[in-house]
């Protein structure tokens, strides 16, 4: 299994944006099992560095599989399809419309009257239209549709960034 | 003859040794040993019996330093070579320094980086006074295991920067410490915990001790214990308690801000006292007599305790919540609430903490030693002892880790609560034609700009080949290994020229102050630095030949090719020959000759784990599992 390997086949999986989130946690577990460098406390300097390496690697392509943003943009990649950041006026009017309303929202939240509360019902409203997309995405992956795909994913991109600034607030408010 | 067996599968390998592991818990306040003997992890008292080690130093001039109770004994008498909770000040600086009045706790030299504290014996770092905490805590292990131990596992906190890290490890090594690995506080508690319970779930384990605070998120599944996130004050804790309440007392009885170090150290302890009878009374009596005469009587109830230190639990509060929020689940996915730390004794942190998670926490663990006792068993495993085990520690960075960019801004390079083992990259450029060096400031921290986080390190790159602007493409690698400490590479990516990287630790050590110090510390004990060398190159071709012995048993055959096989046991037996000698160097040599040789067979052996881990794991096993 050299370093070359993509994320998928070192978890043993085929190239899919549908992804088994427990057998892929169980399969990180078993990948650890073998390559943490608390496995080699006793080898050679040499192995030491080996497994950290591997371990790296390992928790590397975790982190990229077990994420839909990551996991969708790394499929692209491997198709050979690299996502340029592109002008805001190649995507979808509507939805950039919907994004500057969420975002002016998000603004105003400190000036609500309960902003504790209305902020989680605004999390709630972010964390439905990213469901809707992953599902979106999982369909058009399914179809092959490079171009949709890659519209998704920028979607997906704007609304996972509303969603840090939205946890960022929360922590001003808490 | 020790290649001939190797030859013949199934017949080598020595009956298994015992080696000496212990786990060291390197308290603010108090600090512990413990060892697994016959499979019962348990902490090592003194020969009078007593468990806690207080985490306090005198230095006298004409006697070897004192540490634990016998130094407590001299705080209010010696004040100022008296240390007592140095690990605050492990990778700090001195504006980090808290006080009560007007005074700073011992006399500081002012310099940049982590403050040096002026003694009788001179200036020392803390990393020096925690060595000689480590010390005690060793020959303690040593006398009463009867051998030397190969190897320690030192806890720290899970909020621990990389300097305090770093600062912990440079003490393990002037104590002549082997460190097999720096574990979290409230990694160690699960473990000790969850072995003992059997325990499967998600965990929220919190700590505040003496003067750190941690809460950690972990799930427990056979064995192996994720971290899913950690949030923390690595400035926050029972010290800050005793603190407010001396100021408290200052205000009470009129004392003026500038009091003596003597007077200032008396009142702190009675703070201290009041505190801990608050836990099981109503009220604490206070009495103060100072040697000039002053004098004073009150008494200091719960109610007023309690509001005294409310600010400081709100502020553990809040650290809960991110840690919530950054492993991704709600408080009622969390199975049980793990309280551990000294400080979890007041009763008001306790009901704090029931109504924060809204469910009683745990509390029938022995606060003071469940860590140490979980560093032991880490420690019983890494050190080999138990081949078998299935237990596995994945933890995370606590901080994230950011470079200075244009305009003191910072630029995350590894977000925290990132799974550890991790490496990162990132390419720079050059900005005018012919530059040949290059700056690189690394920050830890979670704000935008660079001044409100810490500075780690200043790296220098030169040896860049000269090019024009933009045309020099310079790939910097940041490693972070299971310890939580890092490491920086760099490499010039169109020549393949590799940088020579110069690090200005911001809050740590520079090596050569860690040799000086290995120097004087080896003079000091009598050691002999060549004996001292040649003992550690031995201990190191030791480990290399058992492991290649293992090695070679168990995949010998199978991966290497029979002139391959030849090759390393021609090699293995020259390091076997001069291992006896009396050379540190030619060791040094041979085992790195012996590495040459294997790398391919180390390789070839990794890839065979990692096919071994999908192996035999039909995909219906997995289908079984549910993960929430």
């Amino acid at each position: 299994m050299p370093l070359t390997d993509t994320h998928f086949q070192l978890f043993n999986l085929t190239d899919s944006f549908e992804i088994d989130s427990a057998a892929l946690a169980e399969r990180f577990r078993e990948l650890q099992r073998n390559t943490h460098p608390d496995k080699f406390a006793n080898s050679s300097e040499q192995e030491r560095r080996l497994a950290m390496q591997r371990a790296t690697q390992v928790n590397e392509a975790y982190q990229t599989l077990k994420h839909p943003l990551k996991r969708g943009q790394y499929l692209l990649h491997l198709k050979g399809i690299e996502m340029k950041d592109e002008q805001a006026h190649s995507m979808d009017q509507m939805f950039l419309f919907e994004q500057m309303e969420l975002r002016e929202k998000l603004e105003n939240m400190a000036r609500q009257s309960d902003p504790v509360t209305a902020l989680g019902q605004f999390m709630d409203n972010v964390e439905q239209r990213l469901r809707n997309l992953i599902q979106t995405l999982t369909q058009e992956f399914k179809q092959e549709d490079s171009n949709a795909c890659q519209d998704t994913i920028r979607k997906l991109q704007f609304l996972y960034k509303l969603q840090e600034e939205a946890l960022n607030l929360e922590e001003q408010f808490i | 003859m020790a290649l001939l067996q190797i030859s013949e599968p199934g017949q080598t390998a020595a009956p298994h040794e015992h080696r000496l592991a212990v786990g060291i818990d390197l308290g603010t306040t108090n600090s512990l040993v413990a060892t697994v003997r016959s499979s019962m992890a348990e902490t090592l008292p003194d020969e009078q019996k007593r468990h806690l080690l207080p985490s306090v130093v005198h230095y006298s001039a004409d006697a070897a330093p004192l540490v634990g109770d016998e130094a407590q004994a001299k705080a209010s008498q010696d004040p100022l070579n008296t240390i007592a909770s140095v690990k605050r000040f492990m990778g700090r600086g001195l504006a980090d320094v808290k006080s009560v009045g007007s005074r700073l706790p011992y006399d500081f030299i002012e310099e940049e980086g982590m403050p040096r504290i002026r003694t009788v014996v001179g200036a020392l770092s803390p990393v020096q006074v925690s060595a000689d905490i480590l010390r005690s805590l060793r020959s303690r292990a040593e006398s009463s295991l009867g051998g030397e131990l190969t190897g320690v596992v030192i806890t720290v906190p899970a909020y621990f920067d990389d300097a305090q890290r770093q600062a912990t490890k440079d003490a393990a090594r002037l104590a002549g410490l082997n460190v097999l690995r720096l574990l979290n506080e409230p990694t160690a508690a699960a473990v000790a915990y969850g072995l003992d319970k059997a325990a499967e779930g998600v965990y929220a384990i919190y700590d505040l001790g003496g003067g750190t605070f941690d809460i950690s998120i972990l799930r427990l599944q056979r064995g192996v214990f994720e971290v899913m996130s950690t949030a923390g004050d690595s400035a926050l804790g029972g010290d800050d308690m005793d603190r407010l309440v001396a100021q408290w007392i200052m205000q009470q009885a009129d004392i003026a801000e500038d009091a003596e170090h003597k007077h200032i150290r008396q009142l702190v302890s009675m703070a201290r006292a009041a505190k801990e009878t608050l836990t099981q009374q109503d009220t604490a009596p206070l009495s103060l007599q100072f040697d000039n005469g002053q004098q004073w009587q009150g008494q200091l109830t719960r109610t007023q305790f309690n509001t005294l230190i409310e600010p400081l639990i709100q502020k553990t509060l809040m650290p809960c919540r991110r840690a919530l929020r950054d492993a991704g689940i709600a408080s009622d996915a969390i199975h049980e609430v793990v309280m551990i730390g000294g400080s979890t004794r007041v009763p008001r942190v306790r009901e704090k903490v029931a109504e924060f998670f809204q469910r009683q926490p745990h509390v029938d663990i022995d606060p003071d030693k469940v860590v140490a006792i979980g560093a032991a068993i880490q420690a019983d495993v890494l050190a080999g002892n138990k081949p078998d085990s299935d237990m596995l520690l994945l933890d995370v960075t606590p901080l994230s880790l950011g470079l200075e960019t244009m305009g003191g801004l910072t630029e995350k390079v590894i977000p925290r609560n990132t799974t550890i083992p991790v490496a990162k990259a990132q390419e720079f450029t050059t900005f005018k034609d012919g530059q040949t060096a290059m700056a690189i400031h690394v920050v830890q921290g979670e704000r935008e700009l660079v001044t409100d986080c810490r500075s780690l390190a200043r790296f220098e790159l030169r040896g860049i080949p000269p090019m024009v602007a933009g045309a020099a493409r310079i790939r910097v690698t940041f490693q972070v290994d299971a310890d939580g400490l890092l490491s920086v590479a760099a490499q010039e990516q169109t020549t393949g020229v590799y940088s020579e990287i110069t690090v200005k630790p911001s809050y740590g050590l520079a090596d050569n102050d860690i040799e000086s110090m290995l120097r004087e510390a080896m003079e000091n004990a009598g050691d002999d630095a060549t004996k001292r060398a040649l003992r550690e190159q031995q201990v190191e071709a030791d480990r290399v030949v058992n492991a290649l012995k293992a090695a070679l048993k168990a995949d010998g055959q199978q991966l290497l090719k029979r002139s391959e096989f030849d090759t390393v046991n021609l090699r293995l037996n020259n390091l076997l020959n001069i291992m006896r000698g009396t050379d540190p160097q030619a060791i040094k040599i041979a085992i790195d000759e012996l590495e040459q040789t294997t790398r391919d067979f180390a390789a070839r052996r990794m890839d065979k784990a990692i096919q071994m881990a999908m192996q035999g794991k039909a995909l219906d096993e997995f289908d079984t599992e549910t993960e929430h």
